[in-house]
């Protein structure tokens, strides 16, 4: 049955349909509607725990707790809270324990403002906290697939035993859509439940730490956590293309991003203008092979981002030179209409095909 | 008024988003919500150029009326807004919710009566299933509101009704 649902209350169903029994947060909007609905939704839930904790830093320590006990926990906060979490996320990663964080993301740097914004990219995909780790960051575009992608995170954390966000922003947090559910709940398929602390009696006790002090041990930790990256890399890069396939402009973009852009090649391909898209769902890991095929018969690349220019990047690395690279950027919580963006692409397209000529 | 737009559209197996606004916003400022229908799949859940834009005070029609395109259609509160600025390129269309909300005795369904009206001009969705979809769509704990707002709903669609 579908439900008119704002995406951050579609991110709480989801996640107890998946499993989630552990909820700990600090209020910030634009993401307040996830745990408001999880108040009252864990309270039904059989061993369910919410906590508005006293502060971030507390509630993503609960996070971990209640991973290393074995409970399936999530987090969520928005851009400054967020920056208080990440060394809990640091944490995380390096005992290697399964959480899922949810970030919507606002206007900054500092406290900024409420309104949404894409400027965490930097932050999520490149680990956020200290130490060499990689965050896998998936990045929804509607209500539906913001509870697909809550369950998909908290498979892939027990999967590979690593912290997963959600980057979303106040826009998708706050928008309705009609989205389903699975009708039954899935139970946790725990694969390696060996880490688990669940009490001594009967077996070897077990030791989570994040504290190697001999640096050969540590060395060999962070190669052990790399080869964890690299897998991810092989088996978890996802992605979405549009109208590509006759396409001599390929506009780049995530989130809402994709969604206004989507909005503009609509709009652009009515005008008889030659535009695709691919739509980058982990931003990590990136989808580098689709851009790198796709340069192989398209030479320009329109990057659009609710930043100065995050994402722009992976996608330069991406390209490793070849192509032309387009931006277009409204940092600061500006949401620009499809006609905004389909003018500036319109412009770009032109003079690019002035040139060729 | 958008949710419940929002809502019976997606009862009638509609495409739709609801995109509201979440800023800081006073009383009597101007709160406002972007609501997109289709028969197909919606691109961006923010509107370029709306088709309709519904105003209930004067500062909100003084700020939106500019986004809409061209011979776009403007529904007011003609209770409270004032409409001689009114740009000469769209359609206003004046209905007195206010007045009309107290004619049922509680101004608070003054939204209702414009969305009655709103429906009546827009043909986006159905007054009748919106009528019986109504408990659904309201949710519980609203029951005893359901009569009253059935009246507004039809209330304001019988105004425009009785005006063409």
């Amino acid at each position: 049955m579908k439900r008119l649902m704002s995406g951050n209350s579609a991110i709480g169903e989801a996640a107890v349909l998946a499993g989630c029994t552990c909820y700990f947060g600090y209020p910030i909007t634009p993401q307040n509607e996830l745990p408001e609905y999880l108040a009252k939704r864990l309270a039904e839930v059989p061993g369910g725990v919410f906590i508005q904790a006293e502060s971030e830093l507390s509630a993503i320590n609960m996070v971990l707790g209640a991973s290393v006990a074995g409970a399936r926990a999530m987090t969520s906060s928005s851009s400054p809270g967020i920056s208080l979490k990440q060394e809990g996320i640091s944490f995380l990663a390096a005992q290697e324990l399964p959480a899922v964080i949810v970030n919507m993301m606002r206007g900054g740097p500092g406290m900024g403002n409420i309104s949404p914004a894409q400027s965490d990219y930097f932050q999520a995909t490149r680990g956020g906290g200290h130490g060499d780790y990689r965050t896998i960051v998936l990045a929804p575009a509607s209500v539906q697939e913001l509870a697909d992608m809550t369950a998909r995170a908290f498979d892939l954390a027990d999967t590979y035993r690593t912290p997963v966000m959600i980057l979303g922003d106040g826009m998708l947090g706050q928008m309705m859509e009609p989205v389903t559910f699975p009708s039954k709940k899935k139970e946790r398929q725990l694969a390696h439940a060996d880490y688990v602390l669940s009490g001594a009696a009967g077996r070897p006790s077990r030791r989570i730490r994040s504290l190697i002090l001999d640096p050969k041990e540590e060395e060999e930790h962070n190669w052990k956590l790399f080869r964890k990256y690299q897998r991810i890399e092989q088996l978890e890069v996802r992605h979405e293309t549009f109208l590509l396939d006759d396409a001599v402009m390929a506009v780049i973009a995530y989130g809402t991003a994709a969604r206004i852009a989507r909005g503009a090649i609509k709009r652009l391909r009515e005008e008889g203008l030659k535009i695709g898209m691919i739509r980058p769902i982990s931003l990590w890991p990136f989808p580098v092979k689709i851009i790198q095929q796709t340069a192989r018969h398209i030479h320009d690349f329109f990057v659009f981002e609710m930043s100065t220019g995050q994402m722009l990047e992976d996608v330069k690395l991406a390209l490793e030179g070849s192509g032309y690279i387009h931006f277009y950027g409204r940092p600061g919580g500006v949401v620009p209409t499809p006609v905004e963006l389909s003018r500036i692409i319109s412009r770009h397209y032109h003079q690019s095909q002035k040139r060729k000529k | 008024m958008g949710y419940t737009l929002a809502n019976a559209a997606m009862l009638e197996d509609k495409y739709v988003t609801y995109l509201p606004s979440y800023g800081a916003e006073v009383r009597g400022g101007t709160a406002n919500c972007t609501v997109a229908v289709s028969e197909e799949e919606i691109a961006s859940p923010v509107a370029s150029e709306p088709d309709f834009v519904v105003t209930m005070n004067q500062p909100s029609f003084l700020k939106f009326q500019s986004i809409l395109q061209s011979g776009g259609l403007i529904l007011v509160n003609s209770s409270m807004v004032n409409v001689s600025t009114a740009r000469g390129d769209i359609e206003v269309v004046e209905v007195p919710t206010s007045e009309l909300a107290e004619q049922l005795g509680n101004i608070r369904v003054a939204n209702m009566v414009m969305l009655g009206a709103f429906i009546k001009v827009s043909n986006l969705v159905s007054l009748q299933l919106m009528l019986k979809n109504l408990p659904e769509i309201l949710g519980e704990g609203k029951s005893k509101m359901i009569k009253l707002n059935r009246e507004a709903l039809d209330l304001g669609f019988n105004y425009l009704k009785e005006q063409t």
